[in-house]
C-alpha cells in the first residue's frame, strides 16, 4: 500500500513537473489569518516573493475570532498528521507545539544566514526550541505607544507629550475640565491588559516588569510596585469615557481622530487607521511611547511545522529564508505599519514614528530594557496570560481595590501554572 | 414450487417487521457515537492534564479543583442560573398574557401573530447586535430620551456590570416570547369548547375558568415550553458573543462562553472539558426528576 501510494505520488510530480518548471523551488501551505486590509496585503507580498522564486504557494486563510479558528482547524490537521508548512503562530505558542514535537527547525537557514547577528535577543529567544530556529519573525509591533490628538491638546493647554505618569494625570484633569475624554479606551480584556502592561513598566521599570508579568515571580507580584502599578490604572479607569465597555480598539483610535478624546495607549498598529483616513503623523496626530523607559515587544511569525517530502521541506526552507531577507522585511512592514524584526533593515521609506520606533528598539537591546509583551502573547503562556486578562478587566470594571487585586493576581497565577 | 411460496411470505413478514429497525438504525448508531462517543471522550479528556493538544495520562479530578478554584466560573454559574429562571419565567408568563389576549377571537388575529413569533425568524446574532446599539448609552435609548430633554435619563444597564446580565434577558425574552405565545395559542385551541361552556354555564368568572380549569389543561404544554426556553438559555452563546461579548470585564460570562475561551483561546482543554461535564451534569440533575415526574403523571 504504502509503495503503491509512494508511486502514485512521484508519477503525480512527474506530470506535474512536466507541465511546469514550477516544483523546482518548493512548495508551501501558508496558514494564517491576515484577512482584512493591510494586513492581507503585507502576506500577499510574501506570496508574491515566494512565487517569483518560481515556488508553488497554497495560501489558507482562515478568518474569525482573532485567530481562534486557524487555531482549531491547526489542531485537527497536526491531529490528522497533515500541517501546514508554516502557520502564523507567535510567542510561547512557539514552544508549546514545539513540546508537542509539531515542528520542524530550519537552523540550516538560520546558520547560513546568521539570523543571531541580526535579531534582538529577546525576540530570537522566543523564535528557538532547544537551541534550534522553528520560527521566523516578520515585524516587530511596539506595545507602549501613545497616540494623541494635538488640536485637543492645545484646547486645553498642553503642549507637551506626558514622559511620566504623574504629568499624564495632569494632562488628563485639564482636559476633563476642558470637556474633552483624556483617554480612547476600549473595554475587552486585552485593550484592558495592554494599559496595564504598559503602567507596569512606566511604574515599575523593565527589570520589574520582567520579574512580574514575564518571570511570574510572587514576590513581584505581590509587590508595592504592583500596588502602585493598580493605582495607576484605577486613575486610568477614571479618565475614560462612561461608553467604553466592548468598543472595538479602531473605533478608540477614531475617537482621538476626531478629536473627542485627546490620547490612545495602543500598539502601533493604531498608526495604521490613522495613515489610511490621511492623517500626518507629527501633524494631524502625535506618536510618543508611554511614560516609563523601555518598549514592550510585540511580533509576529511564521513558525514551521512538521512536513515532509523533498518538495515541502524546500519550500519551508526557501520560505523562511524569504521571510528574513531585508527586502522583505522592508515591504511587508511598510503595508503593516510595524517595523523590520531584523535591527540592519534601513528605515529610509518609513514614517517618523516608524523610525522612532526603531531608534527606541536599538536603544532598548542596548540598556536591556527591551520586554515581552504579556497581554500580546510574548511573554507567558496562554493559561496563565488568561488569569491575568480576567483580573485585569474585572479590576477595571469593578470597585476591587488595588491590594485585593494584588492578591488574587498572585493567586490566580499559582493555580494556572 | 410449493415451499417456496410460505418462504418469501414468511421473509417479507420479517421484513415488515423489522425494516424500520434496519433503516433506523445506522442513524442510531451513528449518534451513539457522535454524541455519546463524544460525551465520554470529553468526560475522560476532563481528567488528563491536556492543555493546547489532547493527551491522555489519567490525573483523576485535578481539572475540576482548578475549575473550582476559578472566580469566574462562578460568575458564569450564577449567571446561568438567573438568566434562565428569568428568561423562562418572564418569557412564559407574556407568552400566556399574549396567547389569551389573542384568544379573544380578536381581529386581524393571523397578523398580529406573526408579528409576535416574527422575532424568532432572527438568529441570537441579528437579536444581539440590534439589542446592543438599543441598549448603548451612546447611541440607544439612553441619548434618545437625553435628546428628548430628559437630561439626567440614565440607562447604562448595558455597560454597568452589575446589570449587564437583564440585558441579555431583555433580548432574549424579546426573542423568544412569541413563540411560547404560539405554543400555549395552540393550546388554548385544543381546549374543549363544551367545558368552557360548562363553566360558563356553572357561574365561574373568566379568571376562575383560565386559573383552575384552563391553565392545568395546558400541563403538557408548559412541559415543551419549559424544556424548549430551557435548552435556550442553557445554549445561550451567540446571545452573549453578540450583545456582550461576555463584557463588561467578564460579568456576563455563561458556562458555554467559558468553555469556550478556555478550549480554544488559552489552549486549556482540561479545564474546558471539566466545565462542559459540569454543564451536562446541571442540565442532567435539572431536566430528569422534571421529566420523571411530568411523564409519570400524564402516565407515558
Amino acid at each position: 500500500m504504502q509503495t503503491i501510494r509512494k508511486f502514485a505520488a512521484a508519477s503525480m510530480l512527474a506530470a506535474l513537473s512536466a507541465g511546469s518548471t514550477a516544483q523546482a523551488d518548493g512548495t508551501v501551505e501558508v496558514l494564517h489569518w491576515w484577512t482584512s486590509g493591510g494586513e492581507a496585503k503585507a502576506v500577499g507580498t510574501l506570496k508574491e516573493a515566494f512565487e517569483a522564486q518560481g515556488g508553488t504557494w497554497n495560501d489558507s486563510p482562515i478568518a474569525g475570532g482573532g485567530g481562534d479558528a486557524a487555531m482549531t482547524a491547526l489542531r485537527a490537521r497536526v491531529v490528522a498528521g497533515n500541517p501546514p508548512t508554516a502557520v502564523q503562530l507567535k510567542g510561547p505558542g512557539i514552544q508549546e507545539w514545539a513540546q508537542q514535537g509539531a515542528l520542524n527547525d530550519v537552523q540550516a537557514v538560520a546558520d547560513a544566514e546568521d539570523w543571531d547577528a541580526v535579531l534582538p535577543p529577546v525576540l530570537a529567544e522566543i523564535m528557538k526550541y532547544d537551541g534550534d530556529y522553528v520560527a521566523a519573525p516578520v515585524n516587530i509591533h511596539r506595545v507602549d505607544w501613545m497616540w494623541a490628538n494635538p488640536e485637543a491638546l492645545a484646547k486645553a493647554g498642553i503642549s507637551e507629550m506626558p514622559t511620566t505618569w504623574d504629568e499624564f494625570n495632569a494632562a488628563a484633569d485639564k482636559l476633563m475640565a476642558a470637556g474633552i475624554t483624556p483617554l480612547a479606551h476600549g473595554g475587552q480584556p486585552w485593550q484592558d491588559a495592554t494599559l496595564f502592561e504598559d503602567v507596569v513598566l512606566g511604574v515599575g521599570g523593565a527589570d520589574f516588569y520582567r520579574a512580574a508579568l514575564v518571570d511570574l515571580d510572587q514576590e513581584a507580584l505581590t509587590s508595592d510596585t504592583m500596588v502602585a502599578a493598580f493605582d495607576q490604572l484605577r486613575k486610568l479607569r477614571g479618565y475614560v469615557d462612561p461608553n467604553f465597555p466592548g468598543r472595538d480598539w479602531n473605533l478608540a483610535t477614531a475617537m482621538v481622530m476626531r478629536g473627542e478624546a485627546a490620547f490612545q495607549i495602543m500598539g502601533d498598529w493604531a498608526k495604521g487607521e490613522f495613515l489610511a483616513a490621511g492623517k500626518v503623523p507629527g501633524e494631524d496626530f502625535l506618536c510618543a511611547p508611554t511614560p516609563g523607559a523601555g518598549f514592550v515587544l510585540n511580533s509576529d511569525s511564521f513558525t514551521f511545522f512538521k512536513v515532509s517530502g523533498d518538495d515541502n521541506l524546500k519550500g519551508q526552507q526557501v520560505l523562511a529564508s524569504l521571510i528574513m531577507s531585508p527586502d522583505f522585511q522592508k515591504t511587508f512592514n511598510l503595508a503593516k505599519g510595524s517595523i523590520p524584526a531584523r535591527t540592519d533593515v534601513p528605515l529610509d521609506d518609513f514614517d517618523v514614528c516608524a523610525k522612532k520606533s526603531h531608534a527606541d528598539l536599538l536603544a532598548a537591546i542596548e540598556n536591556d530594557s527591551l520586554v515581552p509583551s504579556m497581554a500580546h502573547e510574548m511573554a507567558i503562556p496562554r493559561s496563565v496570560r488568561g488569569e491575568f486578562l480576567d483580573l485585569v478587566t474585572e479590576f477595571f470594571n469593578s470597585e476591587m481595590s488595588s491590594e485585593d487585586a494584588v492578591q488574587r493576581l498572585s493567586e490566580a497565577v499559582a493555580r494556572a501554572m | 414450487m410449493s415451499d417456496s411460496a410460505p418462504f418469501t411470505l414468511r421473509a417479507g413478514r420479517w421484513l415488515e417487521r423489522r425494516l424500520p429497525q434496519i433503516v433506523v438504525s445506522p442513524l442510531f448508531a451513528l449518534s451513539l457515537f457522535f454524541v455519546y462517543g463524544f460525551i465520554l471522550w470529553t468526560a475522560y479528556i476532563s481528567m488528563t492534564p491536556s492543555g493546547i493538544m489532547p493527551v491522555y495520562d489519567f490525573i483523576g479530578l485535578d481539572q475540576y479543583a482548578r475549575l473550582w478554584a476559578t472566580p469566574r466560573w462562578y460568575v458564569a454559574i450564577k449567571n446561568l442560573f438567573l438568566f434562565s429562571a428569568l428568561f423562562i419565567g418572564i418569557a412564559m408568563v407574556m407568552g400566556i398574557f399574549l396567547a389569551i389576549l389573542l384568544d379573544q377571537r380578536v381581529r386581524a388575529e393571523g397578523l398580529i401573530r406573526t408579528i409576535y413569533l416574527y422575532p424568532m425568524a432572527l438568529s441570537f446574532i441579528v437579536t444581539g447586535t440590534v439589542w446592543k446599539w438599543i441598549l448603548n448609552p451612546g447611541l440607544g435609548i439612553e441619548r434618545f430620551m437625553r435628546e428628548a430633554g430628559w437630561e439626567n435619563f440614565t440607562f447604562d444597564w448595558l455597560v454597568n456590570s452589575d446589570y449587564a446580565i437583564y440585558t441579555l434577558v431583555i433580548a432574549a425574552v424579546w426573542q423568544s416570547s412569541g413563540y411560547a405565545m404560539a405554543l400555549f395559542l395552540a393550546g388554548l385551541r385544543s381546549v374543549d369548547d363544551e367545558i368552557l361552556k360548562a363553566a360558563a354555564v356553572d357561574g365561574a368568572s373568566p379568571w376562575k375558568t383560565y386559573t383552575s380549569i384552563v391553565l392545568p389543561i395546558l400541563r403538557p404544554v408548559f412541559l415543551s415550553t419549559v424544556i424548549i426556553l430551557a435548552h435556550l438559555a442553557i445554549k445561550s452563546f451567540d446571545l452573549v458573543i453578540a450583545l456582550t461579548g461576555g463584557g463588561p470585564g467578564y460579568a456576563t460570562d455563561m458556562p458555554a462562553t467559558f468553555m469556550y475561551s478556555f478550549a480554544f483561546q488559552r489552549s486549556e482543554l482540561g479545564v474546558a472539558a471539566a466545565s462542559a461535564t459540569m454543564m451536562l451534569m446541571t442540565i442532567v440533575a435539572i431536566i430528569v426528576p422534571y421529566l420523571y415526574s411530568e411523564l409519570r403523571k400524564t402516565g407515558q
